[in-house]
């Protein structure tokens, strides 16, 4: 078996309860079941998780380097969106 | 030392022999994967094998230190300094590691025995060894679900793996037998409640390892023979090739530490 055959996968480790499933690596296996056995043996052989995640790499839609200017530049100059914005009344403490 | 101290000693060192020999056979794999995941996951499955070997003959030494005698042991003396005839494992976990396929097919086979053995093992009224096997137990539950599925894979793959897959079968059966038989030692702590009585899960095993050798197109050889010998210290010539190797450093340089 060479390495060409088999899929990519992305990994994503829970590392306690509570929190969320994070991005640790990729690695490669032939199915699902295989890659979740793979993401146990390489990335959580240390106890560094409680929960894992595998998702084939193709499977992900991801936002490209080209898009980043009409996806993420029109934010930039509306800080109206951000509560800091606003100024608080002095009656509200908490918050 | 009191007989049955003697027997425990003894015991506990058969199964950490079984444990260190396949364990130093798994690590051969180490840099000689098929690939880099299956190369980690193959080296996790041997130093698992590493771990239960130490704890095991951390309690023979133990077992012997606690009878006062005039020298002491550490796991050491039992891993380094015992020649071949005064190693107990059973011989199928000292074959050499052959194809990927050889060894997937020891695995399948010894991993569902194991299910079984620590499973029994956890009742035993010894409580360190029955510690040891709740420990281990754990990690065996999931070294047979991999043999399990590289064994679906295999079996159920191409022409050639099929046919890797069914000779490693055929050459590994007859060493199996004797996984099944007690000598009069291990019979007394069977009596005990110490000792697992391997007999009684026989059926079982076969009943295990043959459906999954079914569902993987893969047929269990009716040609009866059986190797036997390795409880007496009676050996492969591949014993003594591994304890060359595994025991130099420690015994060309006693005491060496880094």
């Amino acid at each position: 078996m060479s390495v060409e055959k088999l899929e990519l996968f992305e990994v994503f480790v829970r590392s306690k309860r509570g929190l969320d499933h994070k991005h640790t690596g990729s690695l490669h296996a032939e199915d699902q079941e295989q890659a979740l056995e793979y993401a146990r043996d390489v990335y959580t052989r240390r106890s560094e998780g409680v929960s894992i995640w595998v998702v084939k790499s193709n499977d992900i839609c991801a936002s490209q380097e080209d898009d980043s200017e009409s996806f993420f530049d029109p934010a930039d100059d509306k800080p109206y969106r951000h509560a800091t914005h606003y100024p608080l009344p002095k009656e509200v403490t908490n918050m | 030392m009191n007989p049955q101290s003697q027997d425990i000693m003894q015991y506990a060192t058969r199964l950490g022999d079984d444990s260190l020999i396949l364990g130093h056979r798994i690590s051969e794999w180490v840099s000689n994967g098929p690939f880099l995941e299956e190369d980690i996951a193959l080296g996790n499955v041997a130093l698992d094998y590493i771990g239960r070997a130490r704890m095991y003959y951390s309690y023979a030494a133990e077992v012997h230190n606690a009878q006062g005698g005039e020298t002491s042991k550490s796991e050491d003396d039992f891993a380094y300094m015992r020649d071949e005839r005064e190693y107990q494992n059973h011989l199928i976990n000292e074959l050499p590691r052959g194809d990927f396929a050889y060894t997937i097919v020891r695995q399948l086979l010894v991993d569902v025995y194991n299910v079984h053995y620590l499973e029994a093992l956890k009742l035993s009224t010894d409580k360190t060894l029955a510690a040891i096997a709740h420990k281990a137990a754990k990690e065996t539950v999931y070294h047979n679900r991999r043999s399990k599925e590289w064994t679906l894979r295999l079996g159920d793959g191409t022409s050639e793996s099929y046919e890797r897959m069914q000779n490693a079968i055929d050459d590994l059966w007859g060493y199996t037998h004797e996984m099944f038989e007690q000598d009069d030692l291990e019979q007394r702590l069977v009596a005990a409640g110490i000792a697992v009585d391997c007999a009684s899960f026989k059926q079982a095993w076969l009943k295990d390892v043959s459906a999954i050798l079914e569902q993987a197109t893969l047929t269990v050889p009716e040609v009866e023979w059986a190797v036997r010998g390795g409880r007496e210290g009676y050996h492969t010539e591949s014993l003594g090739h591994i304890l060359t190797e595994m025991q130099f450093v420690h015994r060309s340089m006693p005491g060496a530490k880094w």
